[in-house]
């Protein structure tokens, strides 16, 4: 057992025995407040450089499974956990968590006062750490952290990935894209085309599609201003679903602001009010950027859900233009699908725009 | 939508006496309902037949109505107080069920009541077994094959086509009574036969065995505008089969994936807006553990007791929300009271592991089954909280008090592997415990598991744990070991005996060492929010949250989980010094383990401890919070066992001192003060050995009474009418020696007087005095109490007041105090002195308007009585006559025997009060659920003994229009009387025994009487256990016979023709 120690740029230090790879490292330090989805957690893109701490304290009881991760690399910079479990029961466990970090060469450190940390969090709202097994290994260099461009580059795909089916035929733009988006609309029988973050609007136009939807990701959306552009382009030309980043995206392509949250919503229990049918659902969140609700052209879209707790918005809908966005994550994993609705709303506008030829094929 | 306006009056229902499968949950949930109606603005009025609650409080409704459930006097509330509206979805099945009696007898159509909440179709859709199958159908859930049987050959039919094991459960019934599981054709005949009977509708489900399943359960809630979120899941660390009040449930569930969890989710949402629930609603499933299907058990259309754990393991207060959506609102229209920036429409994120264990009553029902199946059989349980999921199991072990060292049960330790593995098999109250010993002789996690089917995650804890002890063994105790043991939840006392020292050496060692708990709260969203509420737990980690106060503060430790002999009369006690304590400017923090309880409401004290109730964590908070001092007489024999050991580590117990309490409990010490105080006693002296014993119950001439000292409840006393039964005595019930003495006292026949005061060492006030019905003999907490007394002459009262006086002074009580007399020949004896709140200390203050328990805290902390107005001797004695009559839970426990003795056996109370003793009488039998028709059959088999005494009682009910049948014995006698009379055999006897009367219910009651023994096989126990099982009512002493004589007299017209003869000639 070795001891590590996850190091604040406020000051503060907290120990823990060292998990996972052997490397130290470094990133924004976040919590999750969800029970239960580790797995889906570690293998979310959007963490890509991120530090996740799990605010539940056991991690690892059911271990992981070959049907729960959201992507096939694990991006997140390291975890931190109260109280590892690395003798799983259940009967689809194929690894343990420790493991898992091995392999994917992600450090963590369990044993965490993990109740401690997040309160520390949220006291100094935004927080860099290092995570390291002596002080010799904190470096400056170790303090750099990738710009936002860097992380998209990194988590999004490089080649175009096509799922073939009979449905609307949507290009999903990956900014780091979970794999339940793309079950999600696979299951409405979707056929779904993967591509890069910067794919042009003319190579989109040429894959004729029915619907764009811009991904999740990680990061600060005003990294990739230079795409907003391309982005407002193809809304404009397309049905189109924004889901977490790319909502914010969408929101700065039409000249709205984003700004940090204090500490992010990351969660699977943030209520969100529908202002349509004054209904409340309960969301799966990850995100630490939120689109400025003042900022929006008020002409051009109607907020679509605000967050119960902090009033901030939640998604968006184009007046005029079949473009929404949500803030959340409707394809849940982990958490609840209450908003599952949102794609099958998304989906009948793809399908009323129609004239799709891969529909044939 | 905002609350609604066009209501301004609301009658609440409760849930009346403590049985099993109905505990102090719906006080729990009652309470926050009316508080949250009456802070809406609404005019509350309540009904609840159980005294010791603290929803029955005059500050809780604007209208308290201490009155029998039933629909008549539901319905004469209903005509008083011309409410507008009734809540009936917070009072348990009882309420649930008297809302469906109401519509149902047109009352809440009469007079314009409105059912708030859930409504009744729904409730019956989530009830009626068909109807819910048919709903589950349509909605294309899961549920097992099942069929409704209306007939035992039914459901014959049924097993046959499904095969055994068959899972029965009789249709609206409290905690699953009269349920089982059938292995076997003559299993299922037994199992039917009691369930058709016990069930209001003559149903019984049968359903397919899924055992193995993984249980699962979801608190939800939705409101009126269909939003609907989950409180909190469990997962039940038994599978599918045990009942989930018998099962050790953990939350959040510890075993299922994500993708699992919200599968259930969204079920249950499904499931709660099909049947348009508003409120809360608990769901339970049975999960494969070996791939994704799952099947929906049942589901609770109101508040239940898993809501009132939910409310406690997230802090989420269901049963307030529940209320306030009752009377319009929505979910996210109210605050999240615990950190007040949020809303109630999310859903809680815990940052813990909360366990619960049930207390089941088997330490005082020795002879009963102690197998845990579909009925359901604990009295209470407790909750612990920890960050490590062996944490938490070890702290709610060690609040149960059980005589565990942790996991380890001492009996078991000779128990061999083979034995051990048998004894897993079936799921009993100590499986636990032998799964842990298992462990301990080497068995693998894989055996277990292939034995018991109990999740390998959980086993795996059990066996870190053994493994961690093991690790303790003959080592110097190194900071690491120690550190990991204590994140374990391993106790000091498991560490100090691994190590061969005291526990007060692993303390000290421990401290130096720097390793201490420290307090984190419970906030309802893992530390994502600010929060305010002062709800914390203790766990072996950095960083403390739990801020000590400025100001003063007073430790009030309260009675963990309820029992038989400590029942939520000690948390009314609890709930009102901790109200005074607040009153008089200290902080008041409560200690305390039990999830159902009000004093576990957060918002009763200013901080809340949720920990087990033992030396070291009771010093733990006191390092921590460094309190003026402990009081310890409100919680119970729980609080006041603990006094002892923190007086040896010199913490101030405040109230009457350790020293008097000692002198008290002490059987030499107290005769030696009683004498001293010119008090008389009966004589008794105190043995510790059995020849002993035997010469002292000679000095003093049988019969005597005996028991081991230190007792509650009753527990293992005794009395013994001859040398050979008090052999018998010694060699079953107690291990005497010189560190467990065994006392023996004269047994006085005579009538048992109660006496509860307060004193500040000055002034004594006597609220009252109570008079039991039932002679001595019968436990006190067995007993019918009438208040104010009826029988005592002026003379007799005035030496009661004079030797309660003087045994408050000569004692030094500070605060409560319980005396228990007994009088025989106008003389008035002294049988013992409890320095604390005793089980009448709510039944007195509600009847005499003195707030008692709040009175004795102010002189606990210094204050005067005299300053509240109270003087020495006997308050004024009110007019109206109250009783309070006992509850049993004698159907849920299969091989009780259900006769009165000096050992507790009652669960609950109810309240009747009227002008008169009789009408009173009347109204607390009924309360107390027997059924009294007043014409019928009585059956009569009594003791030689008591053939006498008997016959007036039978001369009444035959003049009230009975029909009397007695057995052979007692017909003769009865016939010598001219009184008719028909016989039945005895048992054994040829066709149409007694035994066939009962079954048949030919008979409405069952007066039994018999000579000492406590052996099941006797005919006698058949006989009881054959009326409690068919429903009929079994009195077992002549006092309740003639108690019920009374109230039936003023319930019966005595018809009779006119004398003819005579004539003129």
């Amino acid at each position: 057992m070795t001891e590590g120690y996850l190091q604040l740029e406020t000051g503060e230090t907290f120990t823990g025995t060292w998990i996972g790879s052997e490397a130290a490292t470094s990133g924004e330090v976040v919590f999750n407040t969800s029970m239960t989805g580790y797995q889906e957690m570690m293998t979310d893109p959007s963490y890509a450089g991120q530090i996740l701490t799990f605010c539940y304290p056991l991690i690892g009881n059911y271990g992981l499974n070959q049907a729960d991760n959201e992507s096939i690399k694990t991006s997140l910079s390291g975890v931190i956990i109260s109280d590892v479990c690395d003798v799983p029961s259940h009967y689809s466990a194929t690894k343990s968590v420790s493991d898992q970090l091995k392999e994917a060469g992600v450090p963590g450190l369990t044993g965490v006062d993990t109740r401690a940390l997040v309160k520390t969090i949220r006291k100094h709202h935004t927080v860099k750490g290092v995570l390291v097994k002596s002080s010799s290994q904190v470096t400056d260099e170790l303090w750099q952290q990738p710009s936002t461009e860097q992380l998209v580059q990194r988590v999004s795909t490089q080649k175009v990935q096509t799922f073939s089916a009979d449905g609307a035929h949507i290009v999903l733009i990956d900014y780091g894209y979970k794999k339940s988006i793309l079950d999600a609309l696979m299951e409405k029988g979707c056929s779904v085309s993967i591509v890069p973050y910067d794919y042009r609007f003319e190579q989109i136009e040429a894959m004729n599609p029915d619907g764009v939807i811009f991904s999740n990701g990680p990061g600060d959306p005003m990294g990739l201003v230079d795409q907003l552009t391309n982005i407002r382009k193809v809304a404009e030309t397309y049905p189109t679903l924004g889901i977490c980043f790319g909502h914010q995206l969408i929101a700065l392509a039409f000249g709205a602001r984003t700004e940090k949250l204090p500490y992010g919503h990351r969660g699977a229990n943030h209520p969100v009010k529908e202002t349509k049918t004054g209904r409340v659902h309960m969301t799966s969140q990850n995100h630490g950027y939120v689109v400025a609700s003042e900022t929006i052209d008020e002409h051009a879209f109607d907020v679509s859900f605000y967050n119960i707790n902090d009033g901030t918005v939640e998604g968006m809908t184009h007046k005029r233009l079949p473009v929404q966005s949500v803030q959340f994550h409707p394809e849940a994993h982990p958490g609840p699908s209450d908003t599952e609705y949102v794609f099958e709303a998304f989906i009948q506008q793809a399908n009323a725009a129609g004239g799709s030829v891969y529909a044939k094929v | 939508m905002p609350k609604r306006n066009d209501i301004k009056k609301i009658l609440v229902i409760g849930s009346g006496p403590i049985v099993i499968g109905q505990a102090a949950e719906f006080d729990y949930s009652g309470s926050q309902a009316c508080q949250a109606l009456r802070a809406e603005g609404y005019e509350v009025a309540l009904i609840n037949s159980n005294p010791a609650t603290i929803m029955t409080d005059e500050t809780v409704a604007d209208h308290v109505y201490i009155e029998p459930l039933t629909i008549e006097s539901v319905a004469r509330v209903i005509r008083i107080e011309r409410p507008d509206a009734l809540l009936a979805t917070l009072g348990g099945q009882t309420g649930l069920n008297l809302a469906m009696e109401l519509s149902e007898a047109g009352i809440l159509t009469e007079y314009g009541v409105e059912l708030l909440g859930t409504d009744l179709d729904a409730i019956q859709q989530a009830e009626d077994r068909e109807k819910f199958r048919a709903l589950m159908n349509e909605l294309a859930e899961p549920v097992p094959p099942s069929e409704i049987v209306h007939t035992l050959d039914e459901s014959l039919k049924f097993a046959n086509q499904i095969g055994y094991p068959v899972i029965v459960r009789p249709a609206y019934t409290l905690g699953g009574t009269g349920g089982g599981i059938a292995e076997s054709e003559e299993q299922l005949r037994e199992i039917v036969a009691s369930g058709l009977s016990l069930s209001p509708v003559g149903q019984c489900l049968l359903e397919k065995s899924i055992a193995g399943f993984k249980e699962i359960e979801y608190e939800v809630m939705r409101d009126a505008n269909d939003q609907a979120i989950v409180v909190c899941n469990m997962e039940n660390f038994d599978p599918v089969g045990v009942h989930t009040g018998d099962s050790i449930v953990v939350a959040p569930s510890q075993t299922m994936t994500d993708r699992e969890y919200q599968i259930l989710r969204n079920a249950s949402l499904k499931v709660i807006r099909a049947l348009g629930i508003e409120g809360g609603c608990n769901v339970q499933f049975a999960l494969d553990p070996l791939s994704e299907d799952y099947y929906i058990i049942e589901v609770n259309p109101r508040v239940s007791r898993s809501s009132a754990l939910a409310s406690k393991a997230t802090g989420y207060p269901i049963a307030k929300l529940s209320a306030r959506i009752a009377c319009g609102y929505h979910l996210d229209e109210c605050e999240n009271p615990i950190t007040k920036t949020t809303y109630a429409s999310f859903e809680p994120a815990l940052d813990y592991v909360v366990t619960k264990i049930p207390r089941w009553p088997f330490d005082k029902f020795e002879a009963a089954n102690r197998q845990l199946g579909t009925q359901m059989k604990a009295t209470g349980e407790v909750m612990s909280i920890g960050r490590t999921f062996t944490e938490s199991l070890l702290k709610a072990v060690r609040s149960l008090e059980l005589p565990t060292l942790d996991l380890q049960m001492i009996s078991q330790e000779k128990v061999n592997t083979e034995e051990l593995l048998k004894r897993i098999e079936t799921a009993d109250d100590e499986r636990l415990f032998f799964l842990a010993e298992a462990f301990r002789k080497g068995v693998s996690v894989e055996t277990l598991f292939e034995r018991t089917n109990i999740d390998r995650f959980f086993l795996q804890a059990i066996e870190d744990v053994i493994q961690i002890e093991n690790g303790l063994e003959n080592e110097p105790l190194s900071y690491e070991k120690l550190k990991e043991a204590k994140e374990n939840g391993v106790s000091d006392q498991m560490i100090a005996k691994r190590q061969g020292k005291t526990e007060r050496e692993v303390r000290n060692e421990r401290v130096a060492l720097g390793i201490r708990p420290v307090y984190k709260m419970v906030d309802t969203c893992a530390g994502e929010f600010v929060s305010y509420t002062p709800y914390y737990y203790g766990t072996y980690e950095e960083e403390n949250e739990s801020i000590v106060a400025p100001r003063p503060r007073i430790l009030v430790l309260g009675s963990g989980p309820i029992r038989i002999g400590q029942g939520i009369e000690f948390d009314y006690a609890t709930v009102h010094t901790v109200q005074a304590i607040r009153e008089s400017g200290y902080e008041a923090i409560i200690m305390n383990n039990n999830p159902e309880t009000v004093s576990t409401d957060f918002e009763i004290s200013d901080k809340l401890y949720f920990e087990p109730l033992t030396t070291e964590d009771v010093l733990n908070v006191i390092d921590h919070e460094q309190p003026e001092g402990v009081i310890v007489q409100f919680g119970g024999q729980t609080a006041i066992n603990l006094a002892e050991q923190l007086a040896a580590y010199d913490i101030p117990i405040l109230g009457t001192n350790l020293e008097d309490m000692n002198r008290a409990e002490d059987r030499d010490e107290f005769e030696q003060t009683v004498t001293k105080l010119e008090v008389l006693q009966p004589k008794g002296s105190t043995a510790t050995s059995v020849e002993g014993a035997i010469k002292i119950a000679n000095d003093i001439g049988y019969p005597v009474l005996v028991r081991p000292s230190y007792v509650l409840g009753g527990r293992a006393m005794e009395i013994v009418h001859h040398e050979e039964e008090l052999l018998r005595y010694m060699n079953r019930a107690v291990k005497i020696n010189d560190q467990h003495p065994v006392l023996i006292d004269r047994y006085l026949t005579g009538k048992e007087i109660e006496v509860d005061a307060i004193s500040d060492g000055d002034t004594v006030c006597i609220p009252g005095i109570m008079e039991h019905i039932e002679r001595a003999g019968v436990h006190s907490g067995d007993s019918i109490a009438v208040f104010p007394t009826q029988t005592l002459s002026d003379e007799v009262k005035q030496q009661v007041v004079d030797a309660t006086i003087r045994l408050a002074k000569g004692f030094h009580i500070k605060g409560l105090m319980n005396i228990q007399f007994v009088i025989a020949n106008e003389q008035v004896y002294v049988l013992e002195v409890n320095p604390r709140a005793s089980r009448t200390v709510p039944f007195l203050s509600k009847m005499t308007g003195v707030p008692m328990a709040k009175l004795a805290t102010k002189a606990i902390l210094g204050e005067s009585l005299t300053q509240y107005g109270y003087s020495t001797g006997l308050i004024e004695q009110p007019d109206r006559v109250a009783v309070k009559v006992p509850v049993f839970s004698f159907a849920k426990l299969r091989d009780v025997d259900i006769s009165l003795g000096p050992e507790m056996k009652s669960t609950g109370e109810v309240l009747g009060q009227d002008s008169t003793l009789s009408k009173a009488l009347y109204k607390g039998l009924i309360a107390s659920g027997m059924d009294i028709p007043t014409h019928g059959s009585v059956l009569f088999t009594v003791a030689d003994a008591d053939k006498e005494e008997v016959i007036p009682y039978v001369r009444k009910f035959h003049k009230m229009g009975f029909d009397i049948v007695a057995t052979d014995g007692t017909s003769k006698r009865i016939q010598e009387e001219g009184i008719p009379v028909t016989s039945v055999n005895k048992i054994g006897e040829a066709n149409g025994s007694l035994l066939d009367v009962i079954r048949k219910q030919d008979v409405q009651f069952v007066i039994n009487t018999f000579t000492r023994g406590k052996q099941p096989a006797r005919d006698g126990f058949k006989i009881r256990r054959a009326a409690v099982e068919n429903g009929i009512v079994c009195l077992t002493s002549l006092d309740t016979c003639r108690a019920l004589v009374d109230a039936l007299d003023i319930m019966t017209f005595q018809t009779q023709p006119l004398k003819t003869g005579g004539g003129v000639e």
